[in-house]
This record gives structure tokens, sequence and C-alpha cells, in this order.
């Protein structure tokens, strides 16, 4: 026999009930019925901003087929006798089970023209919103149109940042003395104002909505705020209208009065999500309304789970603002709390008396330990509270008890998460992901989740290989610090003692380069010789025809008449090709060999020196020409780029590096192209770091704004040794920022904040390398025993390779190519 | 002084003695460094692996057809001593020619040894 099921909703609850239900009642006991009053079935409401911001669609995964689900249509009346529910489309729908999943509505404060403003609960509030906004500028049309939201609480600020995202100078009105009163205490309410404040919002605390007006909002005391568009945002009141009008009991302060299994008094009747009071609680968090879907599938199925209460741990989703609370930061205990007001942090860890457990907490300007520490809430911390605050539970992954709670959106403990790696033989995020639901929701346990996933995978020595090659079982990063840590100056002694054979085309390139960026000299030094790639093995390009090319470095593009001419004179002298190349200098290409010194000496006596055109280094620092000769630039970027170029030239790096510097914002150089570019501003340079073209091009970040030129120096210091030292073979700056974890904010915390302590060293080792430059070609015209090793034929030293030919094209020359043969 | 320290087999059934030809000094070659050198009209790279001993093949590169093998990078896959072609990075057996990236292709072997300080290589 199946019975009918009816859901009122099809929001988040809903639709995991229905969810829940299809997956376990293999039976087939339940038929489904879902109304839904929106024009779209459920959606992921918790991201609801993106939808603002990036158009993402939000759809949850359809039900199957056998689940009926009527959007745009509302339930107008439950009749309990007769056991059936009335639509507004006139259906009357019989139920044996009936479970309310209507959510809450904003509240709206009972104001004068209340009616005027928007709230931010579904896709259409979000559609209404755009379209008004679109129009306001048209009200203030001198200056830029303002928007108001009234409510400084978690969802608030967050349709503040979209109204701000949205083009409007946004105000933020918020009646209790601080942002985010039920989460943050008066410290932390004060610093998270400094961090919206520096975002370019203002701030209203303690002051009451008086009413809102045509084009104004008027604030209690007679502040008026011009402003076209307000949004309301003042908590959310459960909709409980349909169970009240049914004789069900309802809360003094709203919700639909439930037991532990989600049941009403009538014990047909569920009701579950933000409509249900639990347990003398409203949870206006996705979190518990998943639980409680869960609950009531179980139950429906003759099941016997409870819903006991659950983590009100949150985190503002806000763009460049890291706040999160978590466990009950109001406990009665003991407070730890660090401040720091330069860089913008409050922590305030609550642990029980004797300072072993944690009971709750806040953070605001660093939440990374956020995953972590709401991990350990109701746990004994590792370490000491301090420790915790400062991240020492970092470790701690794999050791977290498996009752704990990892993701508290989707009720995932650490126990199901390992379970599911062990059995389904999980080896990624996205596996663990689909299989255990963790890290679906908000998304904020997404690191902790992949902590517990490596530390599984370690113990099951399934690591994931990061070796080079055969002969390393290191990835490059590994290398460099065993080399680095170790003292290691030869190939040999690094192989024997860390590695298998001889090495290859793979590793020898790898370690000659980590070998020149640590400073062992030449890079055709004794065994180094024999480790060098292609290109570098001749100091020199190799051309498809075995001949090479030669690129004099011309710092910044600029270049006297004097010097242009000594390269036409050895281009003709030689018979080289001549092109300027993308790179703003000239390459010459068809020499051989044994004519590669001889053409190295003339250049050099006429002042130029190598362009590492051939080497995983520093290439060219591009420049427009700048303040000097364009009417739009600000600043000297022929300057700049000739400095930086001379300061990086010959530093050996995992893979080649490029820059630019754009006297103004017009970016001529296209600096943002580039490994690191820049870009002066009226107020100094703009630092961008980890773009490139190539094959697969990517726009630069901006890093730093404003900087003023030594400051700009020191970062790009700092953000090539860093990048030297952990990237990978023939990773690009823009893969390697791509890859590294906690990605650009991290990259700064490094670079700005010297999160990780190695600032110091980073500048060491770029100064040692600044003041350990010598120019490669002169060192081997001026050593003979190097110098004889540039010939064609070991036996015949003077003569060329006569193979080697050419013919003419266009005026100059081309390989005469012979036909490949094998 | 032992007079040969490796050769590789020459192609087979040449009956004549094999006319040795001196390119360089056993000192010359560094580790794992080859040299191109002349032998008749044709090119041979030749190279001393770390332990010391000497391989030759036909510096033509059959990829790119340039004669650029010589200048590639030497070490070992599998135990087998290598050189990587410096122009597309095929890897060839030192031992046989054999390229192991492409098992249809091979380049001819020469027969090199150790005569007193100097490397000698045969012709044919
Ligand atoms: C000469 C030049 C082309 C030209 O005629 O303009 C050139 C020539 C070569 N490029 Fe390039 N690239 C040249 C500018 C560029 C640019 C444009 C630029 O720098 O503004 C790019 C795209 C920008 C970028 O790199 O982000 C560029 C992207 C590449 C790539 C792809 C890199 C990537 O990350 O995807 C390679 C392959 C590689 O490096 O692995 C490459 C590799 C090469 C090599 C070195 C290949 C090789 O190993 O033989 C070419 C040989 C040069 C030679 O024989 O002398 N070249 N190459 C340019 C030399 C600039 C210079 O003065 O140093
Ligand atoms: C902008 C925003 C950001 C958020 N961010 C987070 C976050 O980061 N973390 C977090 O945990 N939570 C967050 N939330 C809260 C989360 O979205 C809610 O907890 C969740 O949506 C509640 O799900 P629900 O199914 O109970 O109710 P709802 O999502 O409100 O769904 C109820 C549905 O029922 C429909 N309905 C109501 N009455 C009827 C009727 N009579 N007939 C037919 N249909 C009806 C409604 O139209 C609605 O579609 C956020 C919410 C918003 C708006
Ligand atoms: S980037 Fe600006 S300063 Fe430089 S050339 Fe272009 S317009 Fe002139
Ligand atoms: S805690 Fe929100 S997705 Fe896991």
């Amino acid at each position: 026999m199946t019975s009918r099921l009816v859901v009122v909703g099809h929001g988040p609850a809903a639709h995991r009930l229905v969810e829940a239900l299809r997956e376990r009642d293999s039976a087939g006991r339940w038929r489904i019925t879902v109304v839904g009053e929106e024009p779209r079935t459920a959606y992921d409401r918790v991201a609801l901003t993106s939808y603002l911001t990036d158009g993402a669609d939000l759809g949850y995964p359809p039900h199957d087929e056998s689940v009926t689900v009527r959007t745009g249509e509302r339930v107008t009346a439950i009749d309990r006798a007769a056991g059936v529910v009335r639509t507004d489309a006139g259906a009357t729908l019989p139920y044996d089970a009936l479970v309310l999943a209507t959510g809450s509505v904003p509240f709206v404060p009972p104001v004068p023209g209340a009616e005027n403003a928007f709230v931010y609960r579904t896709i259409d509030d979000l559609d209404a919103l755009r379209a008004a906004v679109a129009t306001s500028g048209d009200l203030t049309m001198s200056r830029r149109a303002a928007g108001v939201v009234v409510g400084g609480g978690l969802l608030g600020l967050e349709a503040a940042r979209a109204l701000q995202g949205l083009g409007l100078d946004t105000h933020v009105v918020e009646v209790a003395p601080w942002l985010m009163p039920r989460q943050l205490d008066e410290g932390g309410g004060a610093m998270l104002r400094r961090h919206i404040e520096a975002l370019g919002m203002t701030v209203h605390t303690g002051v009451g909505l008086d009413r809102v007006e045509p084009g104004a909002v008027r604030l209690a005391g007679d502040v008026v705020i011009d402003a076209g568009v307000v949004v309301f945002s003042a908590g959310i009141r459960p909709r409980d209208d349909l169970a009240r009008a049914a004789g069900l009991p309802v809360g003094e302060r709203g919700g639909v009065v439930v037991d532990d299994a989600c049941r009403t008094e009538d014990p047909r009747v569920f009701a579950i999500g933000e409509c249900a009071l639990v347990g003398g609680m409203v949870y206006g968090l996705v979190g518990p309304c998943f639980t409680m879907a869960e609950v009531v599938a179980d139950r429906l199925l003759g099941g016997e789970a409870r819903f006991t209460g659950a983590d009100l741990s949150t985190q503002l989703k806000l763009m460049g603002v890291d706040v999160a609370s978590f466990g009950d930061p109001s406990a009665d205990a003991l407070d730890v709390i660090y401040t720091d007001p330069v860089a913008g942090i409050y922590k305030r860890l609550v642990v029980s008396d004797d300072a072993q457990t944690l009971l709750g907490g806040v953070l605001v300007g660093d939440a990374s330990s956020y995953p972590t520490l709401r991990a350990y809430v109701g746990a004994k911390l590792p370490g000491t509270p301090e420790q915790a605050l400062f991240g020492g539970t970092e470790a701690a992954g794999g050791a977290l008890p498996g009752a704990t709670v990892i993701c508290s959106c989707n009720n995932v403990t650490a126990g199901t998460i390992r379970a599911a790696i062990a059995e389904d033989g999980l080896t990624d995020v996205p596996a663990v992901k689909a299989c255990t639901r963790a890290g679906t929701g908000c998304g904020s346990c997404v690191p902790l989740v992949k902590k517990i996933l490596d530390a599984e995978l370690t113990a099951a020595g399934v690591e994931v290989s990061k070796a080079l090659c055969e002969h390393f079982d290191h990835s490059r990063a590994e290398l460099f610090d065993i080399v680095r840590v170790r003292g290691i100056t030869t190939f040999s002694q690094l192989i024997a003692e860390h590695g298998h054979g001889r090495g290859c085309d793979i590793c020898k390139p790898v370690v000659a380069s980590i070998l020149a960026s640590l400073g062992n000299g030449h890079i055709l030094d004794g065994e180094q010789a024999g480790l060098q790639d292609t290109n570098d093995r001749f100091l020199a390009n190799m051309q498809k025809n075995g001949t090479y090319s030669v690129v004099p470095r011309i710092p910044g593009g600029e270049i006297t008449p004097e010097k242009l001419i000594v390269i036409g004179e050895v281009a003709r002298e030689f018979g080289l090709y001549t092109k300027i190349t993308g790179g703003q200098r000239i390459d010459l290409f068809g020499a051989r060999v044994e004519q590669l010194p001889e053409i190295w000496k003339r250049l050099i006596d006429a002042g130029f020196e190598s362009g590492h055109a051939y080497g995983k280094a520093l290439r060219t620092v591009k420049s427009c020409v700048g303040s000097t000769w364009c009417r739009y630039g600000v600043q000297d970027s022929v300057a700049l780029a000739i400095r930086l170029e001379l300061r990086y030239r010959g530093l050996r790096a995992p893979h080649k590096i490029k820059s630019a510097v754009s006297g103004c914002a017009r970016e001529c150089a296209e600096a943002q192209s580039k490994d690191f570019g820049v870009i002066a501003t009226e107020r100094g340079w703009n630092l961008y770091v980890a773009g490139n073209g190539g094959m697969r091009p990517r726009h630069a970040d901006l890093f730093a704004q404003d900087l003023d030129e030594d400051t700009l120096v020191r970062y790009i210091d700092r953000f090539l040794m860093f990048y030297i030292r952990t990237a990978d073979r023939l990773q690009r700056t823009a893969s390697w920022l791509e890859n590294l974890e906690g990605g650009l904010d991290y990259l700064r915390e490094v670079i700005v904040e010297d999160r990780l302590g190695i600032c110091a060293e980073l500048d060491a080792a770029m100064e040692r390398h600044v003041a350990g430059y010598s120019d490669e070609w002169r060192a081997i015209l001026e050593d003979p025993e190097k110098l004889r090793r540039f010939v064609s034929f070991v036996n015949a030293p003077g003569m060329p390779d006569p193979s080697i030919v050419f013919e003419p094209e266009r005026d100059q020359i081309k390989p005469a190519m012979v036909e490949v043969t094998r | 002084m032992t007079e040969t320290l490796a050769s590789a087999p020459a192609g087979t059934g040449t009956l004549a003695a094999p006319r040795w030809t001196a390119v360089c000094d056993y000192d010359d070659l560094q580790p794992e460094r080859g040299v191109c050198a002349l032998v008749g009209d044709r090119q041979v790279a030749i190279f001393r692996t770390y332990e010391g001993a000497l391989y030759a093949l036909s510096g033509h590169d059959p990829f790119s057809g340039a004669n650029v093998l010589a200048w590639g990078i030497v070490g070992t896959r599998a135990g087998l001593p290598t050189v990587a072609s410096p122009m597309y990075k095929q890897v060839f057996d030192l031992t046989t020619g054999r390229c192991l990236d492409d098992p249809a292709v091979s380049v001819p072997t020469f027969r090199v040894r150790r005569a007193g300080g100097r490397v000698e290589v045969a012709e044919s």
C-alpha cells in the first residue's frame, strides 16, 4: 500500500527531505507531492548572493520522476479533519502525512514607507532589486546612487556587499550598538566595523529606522540618507500561518511547535526547516534544516531518529572580510582574547574553567583557523588555548575524534568521512563531497575535509606521487629544501644520497636550476655543465637545424643608436638572421656553436651582456615609454623597468619569468600578462602577480596598490624567491599561484605579513643573488676551459658543421632543411 | 691501462679489421657531457658515463634531422645508460642506439675504446 506525502514549500529543507526519502524508501511506501510557491524548483538559498554577483545557477538537482513537484502554487489551507490541503490554484491534495517546510520571510519593520523597501530572500527578490538599482541612478543624477541595508547581521552585511557590487554607495543601519550583535561581542563588533568601513561602506550603529521616504531613508534622531534603494534584513519570521490557521500550536515569537521527531501535536503533520520551533529554537541556518529533513525521512519509514540540537557556527560570506563564530561564544566561562588593531584581527576563545575544553569563540579579520576550531567545540583542545588561537591545531586533521562534526551544514562527522575514504577508496575532495555531502553547503569545512583526506591517504600509503621522475621520489620543492638545508652543491651527491640511478633530462635541469638559484657559481662549472638543458648548455637557444640564436639584454627595451649599430654590424658580419622579438629586444639567428664566443666577444666589448633568452630565468622587463615622453604617463616606467631587469637578471627559476612596467593605466606594456607586472598610479605603483601569455593565458592578480618603489621591490623580491622555493618543475607563476593552497590571500600573508616568518630569509637570498650576479657570457670568454667546449667537433675545433646550410629569404638567411629520414 | 673499457657492437658481419680513429684525449671527455667527432664524413657523438664507460652513436638526430645528439643530457633509464636528444627529447639507449620512446627508430652505434690516454672510434 502506498501512502501519500504532501510537502508544503520547496526550499532546501523540503528538497533534502524528498531526496533522503527517495534514497531510503526502496519499497516505494510514499508517493510524494511537493507544492512550492516560488516559480522554480528548490535552489541553494545559501549561495543566493552569487546569483547576483556571478549569475550563478543555484538550482538543486531535480527529483526523480516519481515525485510530483507543483511550482508557482501556494498552499492556502490545511484541513486536518479531511486530511487535505488546498492551494491557490484550486487544487485539493489529500495526504497521509504532511510536512510543512515553508521556511521563513524577512522581518519587515512596521515603519511608514516600508512597502517601498526590498528584501533579500528569493531569486525574485534579487531580480526586483537589480531592476531597481538599474533605474535608481536617474533619481540622483549627479552623484553615485546610494543604497541602505537595514540590519547589520550576517545576511544584512552580505546584502550590503552585494549592493555595493551593483555600484551603489552603501550604508548599513544596525539598531544594536555593534554589527552582528547575535554572534559578536563588542570588541569583535568594533573590529568588524573597521573592516566594513575599509570596504567603503558607511556604518550606522545604535540607531533605529524612522521611516522610508521616496529617495531617502530617515533614521531616528533626524539622520537622513539619500537613497533610492532600501533593503530590509532585520531578521526572519517563521512562516507558521498555515499551521496557526489549522489550530496547531505555534511559539510565542513564531514557529510551528514540534517535538524532537519534528512532529506537531497532530501525529500526521510534521514541520522542518526554518518554519519549525524545535526544542524552543527556530534555526536560521541550513545545516539544522537538513538535519530535520533527515529526521523526518527516517520517521516516515518507521525509524527513531531525533533532532537533538545543532551547531550554530557561522561564517560571514563576504569577500575580503573574515568573520566566524563557532560553538557558544556567550558561554559563561574563561575568555582568551587576542586583538591586533593594526592588522584588524580580533580572536576570542571561550574555554571551560580548566582551560581544556573549547566551548566557542569568535574570529574577526583572520578566520583561517575556523574549520579546525569549530570541529573542536565541545572537545579537549590538543594544546593550550594560545596555541589554538594561533593555528596550533593545524596538524590536527588526522587526530580529530571520530564523533567531531566536521561539516555542520550536513552534519557529517570526521568518522563518517574517514569511513567513506577507506571503504570507497576515495582519493580526492570532490569524491568525498559526492559521497558524504561534507562541504556541499557553505563550503567552509572544505579545508578541513581536505586535511582529513590527506592524513588518511598518507596513513594508507596511497599518497599521490610527487616524484619528479624515476630518479627522485621528491617534488621539486622538496629537492630545493633538501639542497638548501643540507648545503648540497653537486648533483652526484644529491642523487647518491636522495635518488637512484644517474638522472635524466627531467631531473638534471631541475637540479641545475636549483643549484643556480642557490648561487653555485657559473652554470657550466664542472659537473653542472652536464646537467644543463639544451639551451643552457651553450647559453643560446637551439634552432631547428642545430644552429643557435643570440639575444643580448636590452633592459626595458631602451637602446642607444650606437648599440643598435653594433648589433647590426655583428649580424651583417656573421650573416645572422635578424628579428625584433616579442620581448622588446633583438634576436640574431643562425649562429653555429663555434661562432658563439666570437659573436659574444663583439657584443660584450660594446657593452652588452647575456639576455638569458635561453634560461629558465628572468627574460625581459618590458616597458612603455612612460612619463618622460608620454603625455599620459604618471611615473617613469622605463627607469623602473631597467631597475627591475638589472636586479633580477640571471635569476634562475622553475620556469622563465617575465615582467613589464606601464607608465599609466592605459597599460601599453601589458604588465597584466606577466609573472609580475607593475602599473604606475598617481601615488606609486600597483603590483600584479602571476599572469602570463603563452599557452594558457592568465591575467595577473592585483597584489598591492600604490606602493612606493622600495616596498614594491621588496614584495617582488619575496614573491620571486618564494616562487623559486616552492614551485614545481616548469610551473610558471600563474599555475603555481592557482595551486597554492590559500591562493592570493595566503601569498599576501606570506609576503606582506610574514606569516611563515621567512621574509628575512627570502630578502637575504635575493640580496645574495643581486650581489653575486655576473655576466655568464663574459665568464665564458674569460675561461679557456669553458671556451674550448664551444666547438662543433672535438677533433676539428674550427670546423663548421657541414650539414648546416642556409638559403635566402626576404634578403636574409633561413635554414635549408634536409628532409627528415628515419 | 686496459685497452677497451666498453665498446658497442658495430654493424654485424664486418669481417675486415676495424680502422680505429683517435678523436681526443680521454681526459677531454667530461663525464656525462658528450662531444661530437668527425670520423670520415660521419658525425659521431661520444659519451663518457659517470662510471667511466665510453659509448658512441651517430650524432644525427633522426627526429629533427639535425646533428645534435652529442649535446643531449646523459643519464639512465631503468638502469640503461641513455642520452636524450636536445631537440625534441626522445631518449636513446647508449648501448644499442635504440630509441626507448619509439622502438621503431634507432641510430647507428660505433665501436669506441680507450687506447692509452686517447679515445678511438672505429670507422664503419
Ligand atoms: C624570439 C621569441 C619570438 C619572437 O620572435 O618574438 C620567442 C621564441 C621562443 N619562445 Fe617564446 N619567444 C618570444 C616571446 C614570447 C612571448 C611574448 C613576450 O614575452 O612578451 C610569449 C608569451 C608570453 C609569456 O611567456 O607569458 C612566449 C611564449 C613562449 C612559450 C609558452 C610559455 C607558456 O607559459 O605557455 C614557450 C615554451 C616554454 O617556454 O616552455 C616559448 C619558447 C620559446 C623558445 C625559447 C622555444 C625554444 O626553447 O627554442 C623560442 C626560441 C627562441 C630562439 O630560438 O631564440 N615561448 N614567447 C620571443 C623572444 C622574446 C625575448 O626577447 O626574449
Ligand atoms: C542571502 C542568504 C544567505 C544565507 N547564507 C547562509 C549561510 O551561509 N549558512 C547557512 O547555514 N544558512 C544561510 N542562509 C539561510 C538558509 O538559506 C536557510 O536556513 C534555508 O534556506 C532554510 O531552508 P527552508 O527550506 O527551511 O526554508 P526556505 O529556504 O525559506 O524555503 C521555503 C520555501 O517554501 C515556500 N513556501 C512557503 N510557504 C508556502 C506555501 N504556503 N505554499 C507553497 N510554498 C510555500 C517558500 O516560497 C520557499 O520557497 C542564508 C539565507 C539567505 C537568504
Ligand atoms: S602606458 Fe601610459 S604612459 Fe605608458 S605609453 Fe601607454 S599611455 Fe603612455
Ligand atoms: S560546514 Fe558548510 S559545507 Fe560543510
